[in-house]
């Protein structure tokens, strides 16, 4: 019986042992799997099937023989549920999902070591704190881009909007008309982060550090706000092309977007433009993160370099309206992104924007903070008229 | 086989000894083929529901957000917080008028059909009934929300009439009014009415269609005025055919989270909450707790339809 024990012990020891390199970062790249799977937002992942000319897929197929499967996802929650199906390598994770899948471990530290582009990343976001938790790398930054205000450009002719103001705050717009019910908000809990980055600069006595991390007086304050904008908000947007939509049809005269529909509407013709406000904006920042129990994780270093090094990072950010991670690639021509595009997605403007967080309760700049949860149900009051 | 069997009845396979087996009870007979569809039903079907019900006895931690495994009914607790009960009361009341919206306007049509359609009419109103069902629910949507748009057809209607001022008068009325028709609750409510109504119109057809003429023309001939013979003798025989259609637009409009999202005030439905709450905050048990209010609402409401004797026909 003891000898039973024994051997089972220096068996499970055995095991423990083999197992534990495998939960920790990889140290060398193999060869690769010959697969790998991406949950990617709508648009990131492009083989030159949408137009011929945005491909950063082909070619990384044929230099690793990697087959990239990629499975798009619409929202931040979608993400991480898929993630926690498992079946994939990587995810393309916005600051509000990332926190959330490094606090529940479906996401593994990264080696930088094995990436050797990992240098030529902006130095702004190679440490940035949603990805770079306990002084662990979990992620490789990939796009960033602010959440512009955008307006339309005969409701306020040559006085284009300095503030968020306009839809926060009852007042009549330049064309003397009242901003009740012709502006719009974003119709996600992240919002409130919105609110409390206006109380930063008009009600400093508040003394929010980080509009993500709010003590019980703050989201007091910023629920306040919120609720006053209520009564000028006819509808909450959460369909970047139901807003597009609302801007031709419903008279929008501003609200809080995307550089996205911005690119859009103009493009149609439509007499818009945008503005990052004296008051700052908050904006997303996305990474690359590698699922914890990956199966392709030979190729999914490969492809974290490819991120960086490739033509990618230039065609997707002139694709998408947004900004790489990797600033030469504005200006080197690996791709069609020049440095006049770049400054136009807001690349200049890094310092101004606040990315998304998860809120969690227990934050960096003051003890106990308000978690998402209760972001979520008191946003729903809020939009309810509570 | 059967046949083979019957001549040599000395080499007697398995298939031969199960079918003899089954033809002496014939209740296992009945319990195999009961049992793939009772297993479909008590384990897939209503076992995936009751595991999403037993979620909201459980909570979500007030200051992790993890969820705590552990017996409570904090969670209904707090359906009755302001906020909750609001989504709620709004929901409930949509339904309930959509239900009798859709019954006013369902029942005419359905009477003119069951009675007066023949041939080629009946044909065409079956096809004009169930085409809007052939159709993507989205794109029905959509369309929908460019219609009641402030720039979209109807106000452009409405100007062209020059009643642009009734349009404008009935938007500044409180609840029911808005910026725009698109973003207000009568849109929604339209809509509601728009996409369900077909779900009401056919099930009082097929009531309709069982009603005896002779017991119309036997009120007529007993002395009741048209009115009268409509309380007393058609609307009790249809009343079955109703109750079936509002079980359809009242659960359906319960349930739906699509339609208070594209067109309406963004105040939310009980489905809209269900969803997020599910989804995006993690909040499962109250996510569960919010799926149960519509199962005790139609429990409540099948038992009062009970008992106004509306299965009694059934």
């Amino acid at each position: 019986m003891k000898s039973i024990l024994k051997s089972c012990t220096a068996l499970c020891f055995s095991v423990g042992v083999a197992v534990t390199p495998v939960a920790a970062q990889m140290t060398e790249i193999g060869a690769g799997e010959g697969e790998l799977n991406i949950v990617a937002w709508p648009g990131y992942i492009e083989r030159g099937e949408t137009m011929s000319e945005f491909d950063w897929v082909t070619g990384f197929e044929e230099a690793t023989g990697c087959k990239v499967n990629v499975k798009t996802a619409n929202t931040s929650d979608e993400m991480v549920a898929l993630m926690n199906e498992g079946g994939f390598d990587l995810v393309t994770a916005s600051g509000d999902a990332s926190l959330r899948m490094i606090a529940g471990k479906r996401v593994q530290p990264i080696n930088t070591d094995l990436i050797p582009s990992w240098n030529t990343i902006d130095d702004r976001l190679k440490q940035a704190p949603w990805h770079y938790v306990n002084d662990t790398h979990y992620g490789v930054p990939y796009m960033w881009g602010p959440n512009v205000l955008m307006y339309n450009t005969e409701v306020f002719g040559d006085n284009a909007p300095t503030s968020w103001n306009v839809v926060f705050e009852p007042m009549n717009l330049p064309d003397g008309q009242p901003n009740e019910g012709r502006v719009q908000a974003y119709d996600g809990p992240i919002h409130i982060a919105d609110a409390a980055l206006y109380l930063m600069t008009h009600k400093p006595e508040l003394g929010i550090a980080s509009p993500y991390e709010l003590n019980q007086d703050q989201y007091n304050a910023a629920l306040d706000l919120l609720r006053q904008q209520r009564t000028l908000v006819s509808r909450y947007w959460h369909d970047a092309f139901i807003q597009i939509d609302d801007f031709k049809n419903e008279g929008m005269a501003a609200s809080g977007s995307w550089p996205f529909q911005v690119n859009l509407l103009q493009s149609d013709g439509a007499p818009i433009a945008s503005v990052i406000p004296e008051e700052g904006a908050t904006g997303w920042a996305d990474t690359t993160m590698m699922h914890a129990e990956a199966e392709n994780p030979n190729c999914a270093y490969m492809w974290m370099e490819h991120t960086l090094s490739s033509n990618l990072m230039s065609d997707l950010s002139v694709w998408f309206g947004a900004n790489p991670a990797v600033p030469a690639a504005c200006t080197d021509g690996r791709g069609m992104q020049t440095a006049e595009g770049c400054t136009k997605n807001g690349f200049d403007d890094f310092d101004r924007i606040r990315f998304w967080q998860t809120p969690v309760s227990k934050c960096d700049s003051q003890g106990e903070c308000v978690p998402y949860y209760r972001w979520v149900s008191d946003y729903i009051g809020v939009i309810g008229g509570r | 086989m059967a046949e083979t069997a019957a001549h040599h009845p000395a080499p007697r396979g398995p298939v031969d000894r199960l079918s003899d087996l089954l033809w002496r009870r014939q209740g296992l007979l009945v319990l195999l083929l009961i049992l793939p569809p009772a297993l479909w039903l008590g384990v897939i079907y209503l076992g995936s529901l009751f595991a999403l019900l037993a979620q909201s006895f459980f909570s979500i931690d007030e200051f992790s957000g993890l969820i705590n495994y552990e017996f409570t009914l904090r969670t209904y607790g707090e359906l009755f917080r302001a906020a909750n009960l609001d989504i709620i009361l709004r929901t409930v009341l949509m339904a309930a008028s959509v239900t009798i919206a859709a019954a006013v306007i369902g029942f005419p049509v359905a009477y003119y059909a069951a009675r007066y359609a023949r041939g080629r009419w009946k044909a065409l109103f079956y096809l004009g009934v169930m085409l809007p069902l052939w159709s993507s629910y989205l794109v029905k949507v959509y369309s929908w929300k460019l219609i009641l748009a402030k720039e979209g057809i109807l106000s452009w209607l409405f100007e062209t009439l020059h009643l642009t001022w009734l349009l404008e008068a009935y938007l500044s009325l409180p609840v029911v009014g808005g910026n725009s028709l698109s973003v207000s609750w009568t849109g929604t409510f339209l809509v509601f009415l728009y996409v369900w109504l077909p779900f009401m119109i056919l099930p009082i057809q097929a009531a309709l269609e069982r009603v005896p003429p002779s017991m119309l023309e036997a009120s007529g001939d007993l002395g009741a005025r048209p009115g009268q013979t409509f309380r007393h003798v058609l609307l009790p025989l249809a009343l079955p055919g109703i109750v079936a259609g509002s079980i359809f637009t009242f659960s359906l409009t319960l349930g739906d989270y699509i339609i208070p999202q594209i067109v309406g005030t963004s105040a939310r439905m009980i489905g809209q909450a269900v969803y997020q709450f599910q989804g995006t905050a993690g909040n499962i048990p109250l996510a569960a707790a919010f799926a149960v209010v519509p199962i005790v609402i139609m429990g409540v409401y099948l038992y009062v339809a009970r008992r106004m004797g509306a299965f009694d026909a059934l």
